[in-house]
């Protein structure tokens, strides 16, 4: 009796020990609602996650089809990244209704939103949908300001530790790493962006005030009439009367906007339109954050040499 | 690593009872659940350390982000404060559609019939003139951890109301598994979920009305289970009383219909996602009445029971330039019915012409729908619907000597063109050419306005 009983005990623990040091080497699956917050999770989890972008670049994050595989992907994720304050009410409910995943439901440690973890522009005073797609969380589209992908990457460390703890110490040694690079990164762009302030823009959507409040450009106009209407040829020719009046240093753009509008007003006035790249991926030297930001500043700095 | 304490526990429960064990044996265990309590704890102590550290640095970070901005900082609470305090700060999303309709026939709709096919629920092209749509008032919100629920509340032309939706729904559920219970429309199909005021035309295609009465609506449980699998695929099972066409309302304990469905679907590159789906419908009707003219051109009341089964294929295949359909995007859709009908048919229940007869009945009927909706520009789309209808095979016994029995096919062409200046708005018109009726052309003209007031509703795909 004695040796059997001794074999199975050995039998059962090298099995926990099996199981334990494959959870330990196990990823964590996270879907991330916008290319960003993709690139800053794997920054941070490295090969001990496997993450999904739902969206691309070349893709309006506001209005998103929640397709069959966007659901099929939810349903495993253990970690889902988003920007949050209504950027993906559109697709997003649904996306976490259909996915039967209880992890991942608002309020659960694995729903991250980013947009909670930095100060956000231009919250609205009245909530009001003849003023546009409007946001009441403030503007969501907090990314286009290094210092905030900082202060998310803060939190999305600290979320990853808790959503798996086995790899604790892994997360925080990445995110000490990254941090360490992010900061010196800022501040090569701030001196690279330097000439940069004070210099006037107009914008097509309303998509680049922290790009404006860390850069300090001001923005004269907006192409869209109210945030989320297609520009109109009207509101177009009041912009171009205004900028006679108060005139801008460039046309900016995100890579998903149509580029017709921008096109059109630059040929009309000869400010030159930009196209950045806005998220990771949106051009073809933004392939990580870093490169995200490095393109950026490149292209602005580009039309005002 | 957190599994240790339990395992070491299980072990010494699982010990503690076998007195035939070898003493130096058991000390040796001893030893051994000793160095693993020590390790786990060193273990502990050390994540705790780590803990307080991260939550210093997360206080650092968010005075940081009090220094970055002049205003309070938003980190880890909600924007709005003000109505947070407020008794109402539960309410639930409340959505309001409003919808409305100027359509012009050239055939009256209270003749409206599709022939060779029994008729049932809300069929045909509504009324001429200005009329009330379908507006609809949407209320929705999680119930508590486990539940989501919410009410869609019809209003109709003629100035009734209906609960459309009553539903709860599970949102705990682990493993893709979600059960809803209430009133709901079915997930057979692909349209049949979709309320009215997302649909791509005015009306529902001609197979939804000849087959389902318009939508499949009913009071049950669903379940739909998502498999773990990269590829999506759901599949779904429903328990229901029936009490719409093809079934019919009964004083019956048990079910008066179940559904069985299967969903795939997926992306092809990053410009193109598709879905497709294969349901299947049991309902029992009893006493199923409706109104029609026989061979002596006397309106009667004709009743069917017995059974109703419903096959029903769908696809969609969307295609948007790398996702982004703001520009241009196409839709292409498609479904196809098939129902067998056996029971028995009784002839003139109310004896209005030549008195009652009841006799077998047996049918055999399909049809189907194919639409592409193209937006050429932002805001405008254009669409284009075949519906066509087959009577199949029908066996009235001798009740043919009763009603009419044809070959005839019916089709319908629809042609709409929409403006969308925000996703809350649509004005749409649309051009249609019923061949419903053996022997009759309605020309049918519509113009709807469809607009959406309150929380954003997300959209099914």
């Amino acid at each position: 009796m004695k040796t059997p009983m001794n074999k199975t005990l050995l039998a059962l623990l090298a099995l926990a020990t099996l199981g334990l040091s494959q959870a330990s080497h196990a990823s964590i699956k996270i879907v991330a609602c916008e290319p960003e917050w993709g690139a800053l999770a794997q920054e941070l989890a490295g090969d001990k996650a496997r993450v999904y972008n739902a969206t691309s670049a070349l893709q309006d994050p506001h209005h998103i089809q929640a397709r069959p595989s966007l659901i099929a992907a939810v349903r495993d994720a253990n970690l889902t990244v988003c920007t949050g304050s209504e950027l993906e009410v559109g697709w997003l409910p649904i996306l976490l209704r259909q996915s039967g995943n209880p992890a991942i439901q608002p309020g659960k440690p694995g729903s991250f939103e980013a947009a909670s973890y930095v100060h956000k522009l231009e919250v609205p005073t009245r909530l009001d949908r003849a003023d546009g797609d409007v946001h009441p969380g403030g503007n969501p589209h907090i990314q286009t300001d290094p210092r905030n992908i900082g202060l998310v990457a803060d939190a999305l460390a600290q979320r990853l530790a808790e959503i798996d703890p086995a790899n604790a110490g892994y997360y925080q040694a990445r995110h000490k790493d990254f941090a360490a690079r992010w900061q010196s990164a800022i501040q090569r762009w701030d001196k690279l962006a330097a000439p940069l302030r004070g210099e006037a823009i107009v914008v097509q959507h309303k998509a680049f005030p922290y790009l404006e409040n860390w850069l300090g450009l001001t923005e004269v106009a907006t192409l869209e009439p109210k945030p989320g209407v297609e520009p109109t040829s009207t509101h177009l020719s009041e912009v171009e009367a205004l900028l006679k009046q108060h005139p801008a240093r460039m046309i900016v753009r995100a890579a998903y906007n149509d580029d017709r509008a921008s096109a059109w007003l630059s040929q009309r006035t000869g400010i030159p339109a930009v196209e950045l790249p806005f998220t990771v991926g949106g051009s073809d030297k933004a392939r990580d954050l870093f490169g995200l930001f490095d393109d950026t500043i490149e292209r602005l700095l580009k039309v005002t040499r | 690593m957190h599994l240790r304490t339990p395992l070491a526990l299980a072990l010494a429960l699982a010990l503690g009872p076998i007195s035939a064990f070898a003493a130096d044996d058991l000390q040796q265990l001893h030893q051994e659940i000793e160095a693993l309590r020590q390790s786990y704890e060193s273990r502990l102590s050390d994540l705790e350390a780590r803990l307080k550290q991260a939550e210093a640095r997360t206080e650092a970070a968010q005075n940081a982000v009090a220094q970055q901005a002049a205003t309070p900082p938003a980190a880890e609470a909600p924007v709005a404060d003000g109505p947070a305090a407020a008794a109402n700060a539960f309410n639930p999303a409340i959505s309001l559609v409003l919808s409305g309709l100027y359509a012009n026939l050239s055939h009256d709709p209270a003749d409206y019939r599709i022939s060779g096919f029994i008729p049932g629920g809300e069929i045909g092209p509504g009324q001429r003139g200005f009329s009330l749509a379908e507006s609809e008032l949407g209320v929705y919100a999680n119930v508590d951890p486990w539940f989501y629920g919410g009410l869609n509340f019809a209003i109709h032309p003629d100035d009734t109301a209906s609960a459309e939706e009553a539903f709860l729904q599970t949102t705990a559920l682990p493993d893709g598994v979600r059960i809803k219970f209430g009133r709901f429309f079915s997930g057979i199909g692909y349209l049949n979920e979709q309320h009215a005021h997302t649909w791509d035309f005015v009306d529902a295609p001609l197979a939804y009305q000849a087959f389902l009465g318009g939508q499949m609506g009913d009071d049950g449980v669903q379940v739909k289970w998502l498999l773990p699998t990269d590829q999506f695929l759901e599949l779904g099972a429903e328990a229901g009383r029936g009490r719409n066409f093809p079934g019919s309302d009964r004083d019956q304990n048990g079910l008066g219909s179940a559904t069985l469905f299967a969903h795939t679907g997926g992306d092809i590159g990053d410009s193109h996602s598709w879905s497709a789906g294969l349901s299947w419908l049991s309902t029992s009707p009893r006493d199923r009445q409706y109104d029609d003219t026989d061979l002596f051109a006397t309106p009667v009341t004709n009743s069917f029971d017995g059974r109703s089964r419903l096959w029903l294929a769908d696809f969609v295949w969307k295609w948007a330039p790398h996702g982004n359909g703001e520009r241009v995007n196409f839709k292409l859709q498609g479904e196809y019915f098939h129902r067998n009908e056996s029971g028995d048919l009784t002839y003139d229940v109310n004896s209005d012409s030549t008195g009652s007869h009841t006799d077998r009945y047996r049918s055999a009927q399909s049809g189907g729908y194919l639409q592409g909706i193209y937006q050429f520009m932002p805001a405008w789309r254009v669409g284009l619907r075949y519906d066509r209808l087959d009577i199949g095979s029908v066996n009235l016994a001798s009740n043919a000597g009763n009603l009419a029995n044809s070959d005839y096919k019916p089709s319908k062409y629809s042609l709409m063109v929409d403006w969308t200046p925000s996703e809350f708005s649509r004005v749409r018109l649309q051009f249609a050419q019923d061949k419903s009726q053996q022997g009759i052309t309605d020309n049918q003209m519509f113009l709807q306005y469809q607009m959406s007031l309150g929380a954003h509703g997300a959209h099914i795909f």
